[in-house]
């Protein structure tokens, strides 16, 4: 099998599946039971978040455990602008956002919220300006991605936040789902206020993850219960779920730090390889994320690539995953600029460090040959 | 041009006499200490001031490292040039541009060594000149200019710095003997700890154990709250004593509404039994006037009766929203506020005096002899020794 579908999820790997066995049955009890048994798991959520300050370079009561992506964007959205209407109702974010930002955004507009969408470039990208200037008096909220999941763009999250710091009532929240472990990331003084992780985007397990919450940042909780996670995400803690992501956490990050020319070597190989094929033309920025490469095969259905493909055992992707049984064009490649022929034929092809050069030359050949025999079917 | 050196200055330190050196070399190995797990960084002392150089190192994580230290006033990143005017100059107008926000700014050159031979005075202007031609829409000014760039002309090399960043000030932990923290678990005592580490305090904890009615985990609490302090000075032994049987034999034995004020007694005997093994002089404590019964001046009267150790207070006089800022900032407070009943809380009598007097308790004393029960106690005192690197527990090791 040749896996290039790395963005919509990874093979979780063995260590964080037998993490998430262990503490399931060897660390079950409640962890707020206050017997030594609610003790001992309570020590070990404890020290997992210990080990994710230290890995992320934050406070451990900056942390708060979810159950991925879409979660912790909601908690982030709703809870600044819930929290903190007062203040303002305005929120700032792009049009090249995941559905779990744009679509919370968009169901705020209900309840009397405004929403700039900000236009991005032919790269997917915004400008430090563009932010600046949508500024208003009630603006309270900055919420984007920080590498696109369709195209890799990777927006200026650093100079942003810098600039946002002469902005204090705004708060600046970043998705950095497929960000995490493939690009730079700092987070304490770096204006960012809240950042979302997501565990099975880093051979974590489906349905864990991880919001950072700044330490003077507070938010109105989308849950409320038993006051679990400082009061933000109540409900007994996914303990095993979260544990496990730390796993993976600490292993993506030692992976980064060793192997990050791995990915960019991959991406040049694959942008070289297309570079020879006829009819493509390759969405991605040259400096975007080194996971992510989207391009388009002219006059051929994607439907069709991604099929020929899986009968070969090679997996990549259309669009996203999470909107990929939307029949529709990209949404994201028209705020790009690009023409409905080419937004609809978006293919995706997402690496891990796992992946090989060889399985991209094999991905490359076969490419090749789908495309020859679906010209010549159609004669 | 980098900035490859970090200056510190120190503070109250530089107005030692003669027994500053000991000082310095103390500051100097509490650096080493917090930062040697850096590859390549070293710690060099000149005259009146320490570097840190950086190696290639990122300088923010050491620098967060760096800011816990006591001794250190304030801190610069600065870049060493050679002592020629052509370098300085280069170095004075990298460091101006890093600044990127400012508009003015001033120069001061100091002249450690009167070997370089442009005077002060001269090298002010001409750097000043310098740094105006060659840079757009920054002006000069020698009152409340954005940057300061600070030019210090040594003997061995020239440092260049703009900003500075505060540190926590005071004596280098280490340097003012050892003290023995009573640490309970609540919001105070760490932060007392804290306070008496800033005077140059090298600390011990003990800690008042009651099992079954405490749990392990109001004990883990406090070697939590320990591991927390230890970020600001060295590795801290806390002894646990196990406090049930005196306890129940106290309130067993003598009057209820004495038996708090006689049970803060027996802590202090045998704290300064540790003192007595441990060769430490002092005792510290996170008490507070007229916060709760024991600790009036009545009770702190009677209570201080059975020991004459210095007991060093220094939370006496401040308000409790002062302490919970306090503990908040230095990161003990999520760990106080964790809801574990500790010996204190347990027993507690219904009214306990609030102006008990010396004579009486020493009558009620007269009529149980404690000694066995307290003997026993500190042959059970169980040492643990905490250090800043988390030691994970065993069984967590293959989980994270």
């Amino acid at each position: 099998m040749i896996y290039l579908d790395n963005s919509a999820t990874t093979q979780p790997k063995e260590e964080v599946i037998q993490s998430f066995q262990l503490a399931s049955s060897q660390f079950f009890a409640n962890p707020s039971s206050i017997h030594p048994l609610g003790g001992r798991v309570e020590k070990l959520l404890f020290t997992a978040k210990q080990q994710v300050a230290e890995t992320l370079g934050v406070r451990r009561e900056e942390i708060i455990f979810t159950s991925g992506g879409t979660e912790g964007n909601n908690t982030a959205i709703k809870g600044i602008a819930l929290e903190h209407e007062q203040r303002g109702r305005h929120i700032i974010t792009t049009e090249a956002e995941h559905p779990s930002i744009y679509d919370t955004c968009i169901s705020l507009k209900k309840l009397g919220f405004r929403i700039t969408f900000l236009p991005i470039d032919e790269n997917g990208l915004v400008s430090v300006e563009q932010v600046e200037n949508a500024i208003e008096s009630d603006t309270i909220l900055i919420t984007m991605m920080y590498v696109n999941n369709e195209i890799g763009t990777i927006q200026p999250i650093e100079a942003i936040g810098n600039m946002l710091k002469q902005y204090p009532k705004v708060f600046f929240h970043v998705d950095a789902v497929q960000a995490l472990g493939k690009v730079p990331l700092k987070l304490s003084d770096s204006g960012i206020d809240l950042c979302t992780f997501s565990g099975h985007k880093i051979h974590g397990l489906k349905g864990t993850g991880m919001l950072y919450v700044e330490k003077t940042t507070t938010l109105f909780p989308l849950m409320h219960g038993g006051n679990q996670e400082f009061g933000v995400r109540s409900g007994t803690e996914n303990v095993a779920g979260a544990v496990s992501f730390v796993k993976a956490l600490r292993l993506v990050m030692e992976q980064f730090k060793q192997e990050k020319q791995h990915l960019i070597h991959l991406n040049e190989v694959l942008r070289e390889g297309l570079s020879k094929l006829e009819d493509i033309v390759i969405h991605s920025p040259s400096h975007g994320a080194p996971h992510i490469v989207n391009f388009s095969v002219l006059g051929v259905k994607p439907e069709v690539i991604i099929h020929t493909l899986s009968e070969k055992d090679i997996y990549i992707s259309t669009k996203s995953a999470c909107s990929s049984k939307e029949l529709d064009e990209s949404r994201i490649l028209i705020a790009c600029g690009k023409s409905h022929e080419e937004a609809i034929s978006g293919l995706r092809v997402s690496f891990s460090y796992n992946n090989t050069v060889a399985e991209v030359e094999q991905f490359l050949k076969e490419l090749h040959t789908a495309i020859e025999q679906y010209k010549e079917a159609l004669g | 041009m980098n900035y490859d050196h970090i200056l510190i200055r120190y503070g109250e330190m530089a107005l030692k006499g003669k027994n500053i050196k000991q000082f310095i070399i103390k500051l100097q190995e509490n650096i080493h200490q917090k930062i040697k797990h850096f590859e390549g960084v070293k710690v060099i002392r000149t005259q009146g001031r320490m570097f840190v150089l950086l190696n290639g190192n990122e300088p923010e994580p050491i620098i967060e490292k760096l800011k816990n230290v006591f001794g250190i006033h304030s801190l610069s990143l600065a870049i060493r040039v050679e002592n020629s005017e052509e370098q300085i100059k280069e170095g004075a107008l990298y460091a101006l541009k890093k600044e990127e926000k400012a508009k003015t700014f001033k120069v001061t050159v100091k002249r450690i060594t009167k070997d370089f031979p442009i005077p002060s005075q001269q090298m002010n202007q001409i750097l000043g000149g310098h740094l105006l031609t060659n840079t757009d829409g920054i002006t000069v000014n020698v009152h409340e200019p954005d940057v300061e760039v600070r030019v210090e002309i040594r003997k061995e090399a020239t440092y260049i710095t703009s900003g500075s960043i505060r540190c926590r000030g005071g004596l280098p932990v280490g340097t003012s003997g050892k003290s023995l923290l009573l640490l309970s678990g609540g919001i105070d005592s760490p932060v007392a700890g804290f306070l008496a580490m800033k005077r140059g305090v090298q600390l011990e904890a003990i800690h008042f154990h009651s099992p079954p009615f405490t749990s392990e985990r109001a004990k883990q609490k406090v070697l939590d709250l320990t591991q927390t302090l230890t970020k600001y000075g060295k590795s801290i032994k806390v002894h646990i004593v196990p406090f049930t049987k005196l306890q129940q034999e106290i309130f067993r034995e003598m009057p209820n509404d004495y038996a708090m004020t006689i049970m803060r007694r027996m802590m202090f005997r045998i704290s300064e039994r540790i003192c007595e093994q441990e060769e430490i002089l002092s005792l510290t404590s996170g008490e507070n006037l007229g916060q709760v019964a024991s600790q009036t001046m009545q009770s702190m009267h009677t209570i201080n009766e059975v020991t004459n150790y210095p007991i060093i207070r220094p939370l006496i006089a401040m308000d409790k929203q002062e302490v919970i800022e306090i503990s908040q900032e230095i990161g003990t407070y999520e760990t106080s506020i964790q809801p574990y009943e500790d010996c204190c809380t347990i027993f507690v009598p219904k009214s306990p005096k609030t102006k008990p007097k010396r004579e009486k308790v020493n009558y009620y004393e007269s009529h149980h002899d404690f000694t066995p029960t307290m003997e026993e106690t500190i042959k059970g005192i169980e040492t643990i020794k905490i250090t800043e690197k988390t030691v994970m527990d065993q069984s967590f090791e293959d989980l994270l």
